[in-house]
């Protein structure tokens, strides 16, 4: 019996990290906590002051949790489609050692993003279980809101992944990290409702696919119903997903086999 | 028996840019093959369609039996590959190295825990197994690469620069592992841009220069068409005026000169030190020496090979 190629890629990916996964880890969870504690616990004072505010009767910590959840979830996917691409087309050029063997260049874009999902759901976790510890959300809850949380994260990963793979420098990585992965951790519905925002604005960040992602991930962690119908918010988080495996397996082709 | 590498008319065009133009190669079962060349030459760009990792252009190409277009997993599965870049994990151990490699081809984890045993004695690096790959030096790194090409015990090995960047000694180490290769009966398919490389490993070769085949032999074959037995390299100061090419010309060798050097092909080398001497010229230092694949490739050029 055959092992199907992205599984033997993702083995590898495994191999790899007993020697990372210490900082990568931490990192990937300590970040949504320290928002949580600082904006939850503290911030989330000041607006539970106003009993009129947009949280309604939820507190601003338990709204805060599934935004901070997924946005993080976004980040740890976006990490994922950044680092090891990169690590894989020009740090240390795995990649191209691995397409001269019987992987094909989209088995490792497939292989990284089942590494990505096994990744961001663990780191997820770790975090919904943190969240329930401080009272945030419960636990049960917390591992239901998980699923739209990591899909957020994998599609992301993905659309990412499959542009990354034809970056040759290294200086867009400030800017996408700057210009797109912080932006979007800001201003998709994480720390405040959208409808904070000038209208024009609002509609924006309603375009954004990680606001739909939020919107699942805290409709199932606040148990109430998301802004539009949950079947738009999923399709367009799954169409992102999808365009991201479509659109990396011509261009990790393109990058791996000039 | 069938040729391992056929190739008619094998051509690789990046854009308007023609790579490798129109070359016919043809390698047999057990043999040593090199491809010659400068940079640019278009030696990586042929191994990689021989690879089956860079699409054809153009042109005819089965490796194996097997065409590298629509058979490329198949034909990779029976390839070993050293690319010119060791794109070795640094922070991995050298069996992990070559584990996670051997994990692509599907083959049992046991099966590759003997391998990896095996091969790391083959290249002699048994007790860095569970060594880090970042401390190891250049020769030891190339050589984890040679044992991760072998994981899959492939029929043909492919390899691109073995040994540029090395040390001498750390050159014939691995000279003399690809040697073995050999003898054992796997095609060995090279490039490089040393002569000594190429006299030392292959049976025949083919010298490439911008895409194209310049002349293709066994080693001593293309010595003995396109230079003499033994070549004169003369030295003068920097400030020397007299032009040595005319002074020289009456004795019917031909002449190179150099920017640092002038070199005589001449099939004695001594009765042409004296004849110079005897023309009137002073050189700084006379070396005579045997003539090899460096004059060849100056001679159908006019440039050399390492500049
Ligand atoms: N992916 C690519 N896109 C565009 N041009 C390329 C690409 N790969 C190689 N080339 C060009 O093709 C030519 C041949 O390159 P190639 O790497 O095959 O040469 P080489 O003989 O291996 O040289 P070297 O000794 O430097 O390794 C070079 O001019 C190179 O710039
Ligand atoms: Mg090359």
């Amino acid at each position: 019996m055959t092992t199907p190629i992205a599984l033997r890629v993702l083995e590898g990916h495994a191999r790899s990290y007993r020697h990372t996964w210490r900082g990568t880890t931490i990192g990937a969870v300590a970040t949504p906590v320290l928002f949580l504690a600082a904006m939850g616990l503290g911030l989330g004072q000041l607006v539970d002051a106003d009993p009129e505010g947009p949280m309604g009767d939820v507190g601003y910590l338990a709204w805060l949790t599934p935004g901070l959840l997924a946005a993080s979830a976004m980040q740890a996917g976006a990490a994922d489609g950044t680092f090891p691409v990169l690590g894989g087309t020009r740090w240390v050029k795995t990649y191209h050692t691995a397409v001269a063997s019987p992987v094909r260049p989209r088995d490792l874009h497939l292989g990284n993003l089942l590494w990505a999902t096994i990744r961001i759901t663990v780191i997820g976790t770790v975090f919904v279980v943190v969240a329930a510890l401080f009272g945030a959300v419960p636990l049960s809850r917390g591992v239901l809101a998980l699923w739209p949380a990591v899909l957020t994260g994998v599609a992301f990963c993905a659309v990412l992944s499959a542009g990354v793979v034809l970056l040759v420098r290294d200086q867009f990585l400030a800017g996408l990290n700057r210009f797109v992965v912080v932006p979007l951790f800001l201003f998709s519905g994480t720390f405040f409702p959208v409808e904070q925002l000038p209208a024009a604005a609002a509609a924006v960040a309603r375009a954004l696919p990680l606001w739909h992602g939020v919107e699942l991930t805290r409709a199932l962690a606040l148990g109430q119903p998301p802004a539009f119908a949950w079947q738009l918010h999923l399709g367009v988080v799954v169409a992102l997903l999808v365009a991201g495996i479509a659109i990396g397996a011509r261009t990790f082709d393109r990058r791996l086999r000039p | 028996m069938p040729p391992v590498v056929e190739a008619r008319g094998l051509t690789k065009r990046f854009g308007a840019f023609t790579a490798v133009d129109g070359i016919d190669v043809e390698v047999a079962p057990g043999e040593a093959f090199g491809f010659l060349g400068p940079n640019g030459a278009g030696k990586t760009s042929a191994m990689r369609m021989i690879g089956a990792v860079s699409p054809v252009t153009e042109g005819h190409l089965q490796v194996l039996g097997l065409d590298p277009g629509s058979q490329g997993a198949e034909l990779r599965a029976r390839l070993g590959v050293v690319p010119q870049e060791d794109a070795l994990d640094q922070e991995l151990t050298v069996a992990e190295n070559l584990a996670i490699y051997g994990r692509y081809f599907d083959l049992p984890r046991a099966v590759i825990r003997e391998r990896i045993d095996e091969l790391l004695e083959f290249v002699q690096l048994a007790e860095r197994r569970a060594a880090q790959v970042d401390p190891l030096s250049g020769g030891m790194k190339r050589r984890v690469v040679i044992a991760r090409a072998l994981i899959n015990d492939p029929e043909l090995v492919l390899l691109d620069e073995p040994t540029t960047g090395l040390d001498p000694q750390a050159r014939h180490v691995l000279w003399d592992r690809l040697f073995r290769l050999k003898q054992r009966g796997i095609t060995l398919l090279l490039t490089t841009h040393y002569m000594d490389e190429a006299e030392q490993l292959c049976d025949r070769l083919v010298v490439m220069d911008r895409g194209r085949i310049v002349a293709e032999g066994a080693p001593s074959q293309l010595i003995r068409e396109h230079a003499t037995r033994e070549v004169v390299e003369l030295r003068f100061p920097p400030d020397h005026e007299a032009d040595v090419a005319t002074i020289l010309a009456p004795t019917g060798h031909r002449i190179e000169v150099l920017p640092d050097r002038t070199l005589v092909y001449a099939d004695d080398g001594d009765a042409l030190v004296r004849e110079a001497h005897d023309r009137g010229l002073e050189p700084t230092a006379v070396l005579t020496r045997r003539s090899g694949l460096e004059d060849v490739f100056l001679r159908l050029t006019g440039r050399q090979l390492v500049e």
